[in-house]
């Protein structure tokens, strides 16, 4: 969903950053108004009091059901998790795999 | 809306199973609704029933079966498998002569596969979800558990999974669960129907334009 306000690194050639805005809006119940504020540095894990480790853990399911990727266990850890442009460069790798 | 029971002979139960019915006793139209499993059926459980409330309003008869082993039933959770959750779906549909079926998420895999009606953004995924959930929790802590290992010893004792004491079959079941085909179902999802996830969320509340909606298919004339 890039737009007006979204900053040049969500244009992609994927829609990856539409669809992970979508399912962070599903799971954490937010407006698309905030989800399209979401930059490369927005706090996830740690940073939303909503997003404990059972909704990460519906979090990755979801994004592996709509986005038709599996991820391993090994490949989950904070960093990943820590912010929106982290979360969306590890989907955008698993993607062009 | 009313409490309902039936006969069901599920694993360590009294012979009997319950659940909630609501529209009129005598309706042609009678739609079986399977539960999402685990949290995300405490999650949908007040969507569902203003769905059954607004399908009543149109004269369509509903009922929600609680599956073996959660919510209000007497059996014990760590007895059941998808055998048995299937089996009492099957029985459910029988005794209330359902003619129609709305399967929620993960109940997509318990659901009679011969109903004609709706799969609601139906999942195999719930145990990768807890699977996870349990494994981030114990990272947090400082543990170090996987997936697999909880895995192997899940389908050799059990395992209790946020706060859910599953057996080592339906474990094994859950592992190796598939969406099974059914032609006669529709799916429908959220964005469709315009509505809200509500089952992913911790903090669910309600979605009234979403049970309206649902409510809508469930009266239409489908199958």
């Amino acid at each position: 969903m890039p737009n007006d306000a979204a900053p040049q690194w969500t244009l992609a050639d994927d829609d990856s950053d539409a669809q992970l805005r979508a399912i962070l809006r599903d799971i954490l119940g937010l407006k698309p108004a905030q989800t399209a504020a979401f930059d490369v540095d927005s706090g996830l894990f740690g940073a939303l009091p909503e997003l404990d480790s059972m909704a990460v853990a519906g979090l990755l399911t979801e994004i592996e059901d709509r986005l038709d990727i599996v991820i391993d266990d090994e490949e989950v850890d904070g960093e990943m998790l820590e912010t929106y442009g982290a979360l969306l460069a590890f989907v955008r790798a698993k993607r062009a795999r | 809306m009313k409490r309902v029971s039936w006969p069901c002979s599920a694993p360590g139960g009294n012979g009997e199973e319950v659940g909630l019915a609501a529209g009129p006793a005598d309706a042609t139209r009678r739609v079986l609704i399977v539960p999402a499993l685990f949290e995300e059926a405490n999650r949908t459980r007040r969507l569902l029933a203003q769905t059954m409330r607004a399908a009543a309003a149109q004269g369509v008869a509903t009922v929600l079966p609680e599956l073996p082993g959660c919510g209000e039933s007497l059996a014990p959770l760590d007895r059941q498998s998808l055998a048995s959750w299937r089996q009492a779906m099957a029985f459910a549909a029988e005794h209330f002569a359902a003619t129609h079926l709305l399967a929620v998420r993960g109940g997509a895999l318990v659901a009679p596969a011969d109903l004609p009606g709706w799969r609601l953004a139906p999942t195999a995924g719930a145990l990768r979800s807890l699977l996870r959930a349990r494994t981030i929790a114990a990272r947090e802590a400082g543990r170090s558990e996987t997936a697999a290992e909880l895995l192997v010893a899940g389908q050799e004792r059990g395992l209790e999974l946020a706060g859910y004491k599953l057996g080592p079959t339906l474990i094994a079941d859950l592992e190796q669960a598939a969406l099974p085909d059914a032609p006669d179902q529709i799916e429908l999802t959220v964005g469709e129907l315009g509505g809200e996830a509500l089952w992913l969320r911790s903090e669910p509340g309600e979605d009234a334009h979403l049970a309206l909606a649902l409510a809508a298919h469930l009266a239409d004339a489908v199958g």
